[in-house]
């Protein structure tokens, strides 16, 4: 198995639902706590798996807004794990998941430098690299629902724009969004193999108009009323 | 998923038998979605969406998912708070008191307030979601200073929806997302609607449908619309009139749906002068004429079966000259004022765009309309066995109601989807229950009080004639806000940005009392707050504050409670029972009858108490008629039981769902004493699924109207007629050219009364833009953001991550003609007064327009932040420059800063210029001190987590199988 996401460029509306799903179910996850820093004062920051991107394409007036959410992308290629030199972080053999063992972890930001798509945080107060783990605690948990076995990410998002799911398997949700939708990885060409994958913008709809034509205005006092029964 | 057989090790990470799950109504935001909570140790796990609920079916918002920061948010009230004796308003020095203390003090002198002078008393609330309480405690204490925030909200979006749909936008009526394909998005940025417009926008592009997305600035809805119209701001009823002017020039409307659902074939009398002028030609009882074309006679435009001529100009049957109100629709918007080139040079919007928009509607509406086969039957008994859909929707908020043309602007938006007959219709916008009513719903604003006697009626209501103004005998405004006056003839839900500046300088009166719930009076819901905060503590000659009791009821330390005598502690929502009720702002769907409730999910762990159990607790106090029994003991054990026992008539309470005996009643039945616990089990809502055959034409449909009279929605089963031609607003047009048989306005506001209260939608400069400077070039307007909207009453500690500061946003070509470099400070100045913030620049806005987020700014030492919090010394806000009165015009008195029509508070009319900071000026300014020890204790981090995490480590089979 090859699990991961795709996320639908299309519907995105960069409402940062996802992320703090992400946020509140990690915090007591297997990862957790997810230390917030200055929480109630200057430059809270904390530790997030999941971050909205926003970017503007083009120039006014055709300028196009991307909202871009951004976690692990669970590469096949995943240098994080290579340079990691306690063996800390590793990439599940069963369904390609990248984690961190925090035991082993020394919070050395080797895996944070590898990682061309800064989904790498170091928690501060642990001294341990922390990151996304598609929810390994949801997707295993036999004891929820089944159609909440899913990252929390994905159970949440509004437009449905986020899709779980086997890049393995042909027939997955996954994998025929990507194959439907020319479905992309990010930044390819570095090698990563990254497996989750972007589906693009649809094109903008040209919807049908009536031709355009000369206006009846000097004929208005001409029209024929139609003998419409209320 | 199954596990794979390999897995093996892993933990359970979640220990389930510890936890327990229930279901509640979020309230982070005004979209009331269902929420599945998990609790463990007595506090929150995880909150997710709930998949059943008809609101959000499973997703959930970013506000929503961080409901568990609210809980956890350092601005919690612990307790009951007096100000300190001797301490100044506004310096938030306060005693700690007892609930008894609390209630016997606050009791004592409405009790004297209620006895002499019930008006003593304003309560005004914020953005709660109980104004069928509220308004019936109101009632009931016999005041008519009541209203909710709606009046600086969207009145003009609902106001202009009842006087011409019977309905509206959001909590109205919905897009039918199914259905249609193409929508419209007219100044949104984020809605109360949040989740459900999101779950729209997919479902819609999904199947292909066109979105047109029109706004001064492109961020999170517009990002993915198909196309992107950047209008400046206060122009979006030229837009829409302009492709009513297309559609009438083409011919290309829905004549049959005007003629059969429309006033538009009705007779209008056109005798300019002369008294009567532009009202319905009538015959002796009173029904509207109409000429119809077969029998070539005048008749009963009510009648089934009348074929009334759309257009025509005649001499009536009373020998007056009479126009068909299509015909004055056809001369008004076919003249030059509104042709697409016209309107090009008003909205900045190309005319063969705006050509092209009109033509892809109508094309849509009429080429693709879908037939679907439905039996229903219409109000004069006549069966059909199908139904035509105008398969285009729109909706539309605050960026075109918020401004003093907002009312006509959002009446063109209806007058647009009624041409093109998709009003109610399968892929066009459809009406919830309990709406629509009829036009304008039946009900008088109060006017009358008495010491120690409830109202005869609401406090607001839907004024028919100029008669029904809350005025005195001189056409003085009888109320604080001075709605339903002459100034704001249908200012149907109050004017809440008036009250201060009006008590505070006692016009029309003084008050004693002003009650907040959940108002932030003191920041980001007053305009010209600097100014209001000065009111607050404004002293008369005796030396006392002129306005003499602020009480203020809320959850969090906002701005306002600092300048409370009184702070009465509410509760969160994860704390308290709550209803959303039919007899208020519903959570209904196109398809179905819904309510729901709020029920605790954690115990509070302050001495705080639910808003709603104090209001039931002082009503009893007090010995509202509603409330006790004839010898005075309570009439109800408290908030709960006053929901499951109070009838507003016979059948009809709060709660629709489980009534009678056994719960078996839905809609109408007998009090049902276990009707909490009904909802409890049913994941707290109810939903009543209509019948095909009600589903559409519901103006016009009999069964639904039959249903919507016994349900108590409406008073009488009659059909609702859309009122293109607006009779209610020509007479008041008449009274203020002297030519009404009734109260006529005072001078001053003759001229104004004329010009506004024009039967047919026009459009005109909004009027701050009219009587400003020419060298404040820049439109400002505020966006909501997804992320925070409505739920910046606590400041989040996850959302302020995301979120801690706004920035001023202008596009990048304007900024380089100022000299305006990206992050830099800046000065903006308007006309009253300036502020400094800081700068980012960007391509998706419109090049006149400067904008930033609304409510991200805060005042040094609320909500609970440090006093150097981003928020209050980066973050700014924008109120400041925007006074809450007009600029004069000529010798008249000071109006307020309103739509002339409804008195909507026009945010967004606001004019500034902007230049350089000088070097070395950064930070926002103006600042206010945060009072001595705030932000002392604060945790340097914040560590949540509702048990130790069950580490997942490195299997050895892992280590040893993985190819990395």
């Amino acid at each position: 198995m090859r699990l991961g996401l795709v996320i639908d460029l299309d519907t995105c509306v960069g409402c940062n639902a996802c992320a703090v799903a992400c946020k509140q179910w990690n915090a007591s996850g297997t990862s957790g706590p997810l230390t917030d820093q200055s929480p109630f004062g200057r430059d809270p920051t904390g530790v997030w798996f999941n971050r909205i991107r926003n970017y503007e394409v083009g120039h006014y007036p055709d300028s196009k807004t991307v909202h871009f959410p951004m976690s692990c992308m669970h590469c096949d290629e995943a240098w994080c794990v290579d340079v990691c030199p306690t063996g800390a972080s590793y990439k599940r053999a069963e369904d390609g998941i990248v984690l961190v063992d925090p035991d082993k972890c020394m919070g050395c930001n080797y895996c944070a430098w590898a990682c061309p798509y800064g989904a790498r945080e170091l928690d501060r107060a642990e001294g341990v690299m922390k990151k996304c783990t598609l929810c390994v605690d949801r997707i295993y948990d036999e004891a929820l629902p089944e159609t909440e076995r899913q990252p929390a990410c994905v159970l949440t998002c509004p437009t449905h724009a986020r899709l779980f799911g086997d890049f393995d398997d042909p027939h997955s949700a996954v994998s025929r969004a990507v194959a439907e939708r020319g479905g992309q990885p990010l930044m390819p060409e570095l090698g990563y193999a990254p497996v989750n994958h972007y589906l693009p913008p649809r094109a903008p709809r040209e919807a049908p108009a009536y031709e355009r034509g000369p206006s009846l205005v000097d004929r208005v006092k001409d029209w024929v009323n139609q003998a419409v029964a209320r | 998923m199954t596990p794979p057989p390999e897995t093996g090790g892993l933990p359970a990470f979640e220990d389930h038998d510890a936890q327990q799950v229930k279901y509640t109504t979020c309230y982070m935001c005004a979209c009331r979605c269902g929420i599945k909570v998990t609790l463990e140790n007595g506090q929150v796990r995880f909150i997710q969406g709930n998949p059943n609920h008809p609101v959000n079916r499973g997703v959930l918002c970013a506000k929503g998912n961080a409901g568990i920061m609210k809980q956890m948010s350092r601005a919690k009230l612990d307790g009951p708070l007096r100000r300190k004796r001797g301490s100044e308003r506004g310096a938030g020095e306060f005693e700690r008191i007892s609930w008894d203390e609390a209630l016997d003090e606050l009791t004592a002198r409405l009790r004297r307030i209620r006895e002499t002078d019930p008006k003593q008393l304003a309560f005004f609330t914020g953005r709660d979601q109980m104004q069928a309480l509220t308004g019936l405690w109101a009632q009931q204490f016999g005041t008519i200073n009541w209203a909710a925030h709606g009046g600086f909200c969207s009145v003009n979006m609902a106001a202009a929806g009842l006087y011409t749909l019977g309905q509206s936008f959001w909590e109205f009526g919905d897009p039918d997302w199914d259905r249609t394909k193409y929508f419209m998005l007219w100044g949104v940025a984020e809605d109360h609607a949040s989740n459900p417009l999101k779950l729209g926008l997919d479902t819609l592009k999904r199947r292909g449908g066109k979105f047109v997305a029109i706004n001064p600035v492109r961020t999170g809805y517009q990002a993915i619309a198909d196309e992107w119209i950047p209008i400046r701001p206060g122009t979006d009823g030229m837009l829409a009139l302009a492709m009513v002017h297309v559609l009438l020039a083409r011919k290309l409307f829905d004549w049959q749906y005007l003629v059969r659902y429309t006033n538009a074939p009705w007779a209008v009398v056109c005798t300019p002068g002369v008294p009567g002028d532009g009202l319905v030609l009538r015959d002796d009882e009173g029904h509207p004429l109409a000429f119809d074309v077969e029998r070539e006679t005048w008749v009963d435009a009510t009648l089934p079966g009348v074929k009334p001529a759309l257009f025509g100009a005649w001499t009536g049957p009373d020998g007056r000259p009479v126009k068909t109100a299509m015909t004055l629709i056809a001369e008004r918007y076919l003249a030059q004022a509104y042709t697409p080139a016209r309107a090009a040079e008003v909205t900045g919007v190309p005319a063969a765009t705006i050509e092209r928009l009109a033509l892809e509607l109508a094309h849509t509406a009429f080429e693709e309309a879908i037939e679907v086969p439905c039996e229903w039957t219409d109000w004069a008994g006549r069966r059909h066995s199908s139904v035509t859909g105008r398969p285009v929707s729109m909706h539309a908020m605050r960026g075109v109601s918020a401004h003093s043309n907002g009312f006509h602007s959002c009446r063109a938006l209806h007058l647009l989807q009624v041409l093109l007959g998709s009003v109610d219709v399968p892929g066009g916008h459809r009406a919830k229950a309990p709406y629509p009513k009829h036009v304008p719903p039946p009900i008088k604003p109060a006017r009358e009080m008495a010491p120690n006697r409830p109202l005869k009626s609401p406090p607001l209501g839907f004024p028919t004639g100029p008669e029904d103004l809350v005025v005195d005998a001189d056409g003085r405004p009888l109320r604080i806000d001075k709605a339903y006056s002459w100034e704001a003839p249908l200012a149907a839900h109050g004017m809440m940005h008036m009250v201060i500046t009006n008590a505070v300088a006692g016009d029309p009166y003084p008050i004693d009392t002003l009650l907040l719930f959940m108002a932030n009076m003191a920041w980001n819901s007053s305009m010209n707050t600097a100014n209001v905060r000065e009111m607050l503590t404004a002293r008369g000659a005796d030396g006392e504050y002129k306005l003499p009791n602020l009480v203020v009821v809320d959850a969090f330390h906002s701005e306002i409670v600092d300048f409370a005598d009184l702070v009465l502690p509410d509760t969160t929502y994860l704390e308290r029972h709550d209803c959303i009720s039919l007899l208020d702002r519903p959570i209904s769907e196109p398809d179905a009858v819904c309510d729901s409730v709020r029920v605790p999910v954690i115990a509070p762990d302050r001495d705080v108490r639910p808003w709603q159990e104090v209001m039931v607790d002082l009503a009893t106090r007090l010995g509202f008629p509603a409330f006790v029994n004839e010898d005075g003991s309570p009439r109800y054990a408290g908030y709960m039981d006053f929901i499951a026992r109070f009838e507003r008539a016979p059948g009809i309470g709060f709660l629709a769902g489980w009534r009678g005996d056994n719960g078996g009643a839905s809609l109408r039945g007998d009090p049902n004493p276990r009707q909490w616990q009904h909802y409890e089990d049913n994941e707290c809502f109810f939903r009543h699924e209509l019948p095909e055959r009600m589903r559409f034409y519901r103006f016009a449909n009999r069964d639904y109207l039959e249903f919507a009279r016994d349900a108590g929605f409406n008073v009488t089963a009659d059909p609702i007629v859309l009122e293109l031609y607006s009779e209610t607003l020509q007479k008041f047009r008449l009274a203020g050219l002297g030519l009404y048989d009734g109260p006529t306005p005072p001078e001053a506001d003759r001229e104004r009364i004329a010009r506004y209260f024009d039967p047919l939608p026009f459009w005109y400069r909004p009027l701050e833009m009219d009587r400003t400077d020419e060298d404040y070039t820049l439109h400002a307007i505020t966006q909501r953001p997804m992320m925070m909207y409505h739920s910046w009453d606590s400041q989040n500690a996850w959302l302020r991550q995301v979120l801690a500061q706004n920035h001023l946003y202008m596009n990048r070509g304007t900024a380089r003609r100022f000299g305006i470099e990206d992050d830099s400070w800046v000065w903006v100045e308007s006309r009253n007064g300036e502020i400094r913030a800081q700068v980012r620049l960007m391509e998706g806005c419109e090049e006149n327009t400067v904008w930033t987020w609304n409510a991200i700014g805060k005042a040094r030492g609320a909500w609970g932040l440090a006093p150097d919090a981003n928020e209050s010394n980066d973050g700014f806000l924008l109120n400041h420059l925007i006074s809450e009165l007009l600029p004069p015009d000529g010798d008249a008195a000071a109006r307020s800063n309103s739509d002339p029509v409804t008195g909507q508070a026009a945010w967004y009319d606001l004019k500034v210029r902007v230049r350089p900071a000088a070097r070395g000026e950064s930070g926002a300014w103006p600042t206010f001190d945060a009072p001595a020890g705030r932000g002392d204790g604060l945790p340097a981090t914040l560590r949540y987590a509702t048990h130790a995490p069950k580490r997942l480590t490195r299997s050895l089979r892992d280590v040893l199988f993985s190819r990395r």
